[in-house]
């Protein structure tokens, strides 16, 4: 599928990198293409477990080293409005509901979107990508104008309730971009690169469409999660 | 960080005996281990900027080590601890990192509070 002309691209994810591996292709194509996109990231994930044995952080440095990884990021996909929301790893679960809801009803007005991209609520697998997509599917609930909606969904049983995702999207002209925004995150991703390069090297078809598919749920507001 | 060193470590948790301390302590799993694991009980805890004021604090057991702290009329403890380090704020960061170098647990303090 070819990847239409928006208005304006809103992406809400709370973790630096979850903006990496499924949707950074996505955002780079919709930059190339003269679309504006804002990345609202809600925290600098703050909680990161991978902190290397030896150690290359410690739990009070590591925020400041994934925030510079977020910046090298952005930068590899070309986006130029980054907004860090200041929110803390693995708390937005446990935020005023209501507060999260008008985080996101102001980045809304802030950017007009006609596409908004976030996680599917029940379908995230992380609490802190739950309570993001339960905070973006309300503010847009309320819109008279709703704007699309598109969900990343990885949980073990999203092919089975949801089925396939209805929008697919092959980001080969833009996979050196996408493979930078993942190195970016080299903090968090070091592991999983070497994993992934490896298998690439000996042909995997499975990880070649894994990187350069990216998927989509469009929201179902007539199964809407509440 | 670096190893534990006990009689060092020992050393900096005397230091913040018999002061009003800020507590950062933390265990977990992780996130996603009942998604790679289903069936995967995940348990964690997470404190950070409580004051506490302990009267003894203690590094035990070969590593990774057990590190409790004496309140006048309660326990802070944590198990695993593997590195330590006092950072250029003078706090005292430990933490238990597991084989492929993920942090299993953290105890931290402070006289000053941790940004939040």
């Amino acid at each position: 599928m070819t990847i239409p002309k928006e208005r304006h691209v809103l992406v809400v994810f709370p973790h630096p990198d979850d903006e990496a591996f499924g949707v950074s292709g996505t955002i780079t194509t919709h930059i190339q293409q003269g679309t504006p996109v804002t990345y609202a990231c809600l925290t600098l994930g703050e909680m990161g477990r991978n902190l290397g044995n030896p150690p290359f952080a410690t739990r009070e440095s590591l925020p400041a080293i994934r925030k510079k990884e977020l910046l090298a990021s952005a930068k590899a996909m070309g986006l130029t409005d980054l907004r860090m929301m200041g929110l803390r790893d693995k708390t937005i679960e446990f935020e005023d509901d209501e507060k999260m809801v008008r985080m996101m009803e102001e980045l809304i007005e802030d950017t007009n979107p006609s596409l908004i991209i976030t996680f599917y609520p029940d379908f995230a697998v992380h609490p802190d990508h739950e309570a993001t997509a339960r905070a973006v599917v309300r503010a847009v609930r309320r819109m008279e104008d709703r704007p699309k909606l598109h969900c990343v969904a990885f949980a073990n049983n999203t092919l089975e309730v949801l089925g396939e995702p209805d929008v697919v999207y092959d980001i080969k002209p833009v996979r050196e971009q996408k493979m930078n925004s993942m190195k970016a995150h080299i903090s968090q991703t070091a592991w999983m690169l070497e994993e992934m390069e490896h298998k690439l090297q000996n042909g995997d078809t499975e990880t070649e469409n894994w990187l350069t598919l990216e998927r989509f749920y469009t929201y179902r507001w007539d199964q809407d999660f509440e | 960080m670096e190893l534990v060193e006990v009689n060092q470590l020992q050393a900096a948790i005397d230091s913040f005996a018999g002061k009003e301390v800020y507590l950062h302590l933390e265990t977990t799993n992780g996130s996603y281990a009942s998604h790679f694991n289903e069936g995967f009980f995940n348990a964690g805890a997470f404190i950070r900027n409580v004051v506490i004021n302990f009267e003894l604090g203690k590094v035990v057991g070969d590593s990774p080590h057990r590190v409790g702290l004496k309140l006048p009329q309660g326990w802070v403890y944590a198990q695993g601890i593997t590195h330590f380090e006092i950072d250029e704020e003078g706090r005292l960061l430990l933490a238990g990192h597991d084989g492929t170098g993920k942090l299993a647990v953290a105890l931290q303090l402070s006289e000053t509070p941790f940004s939040y």
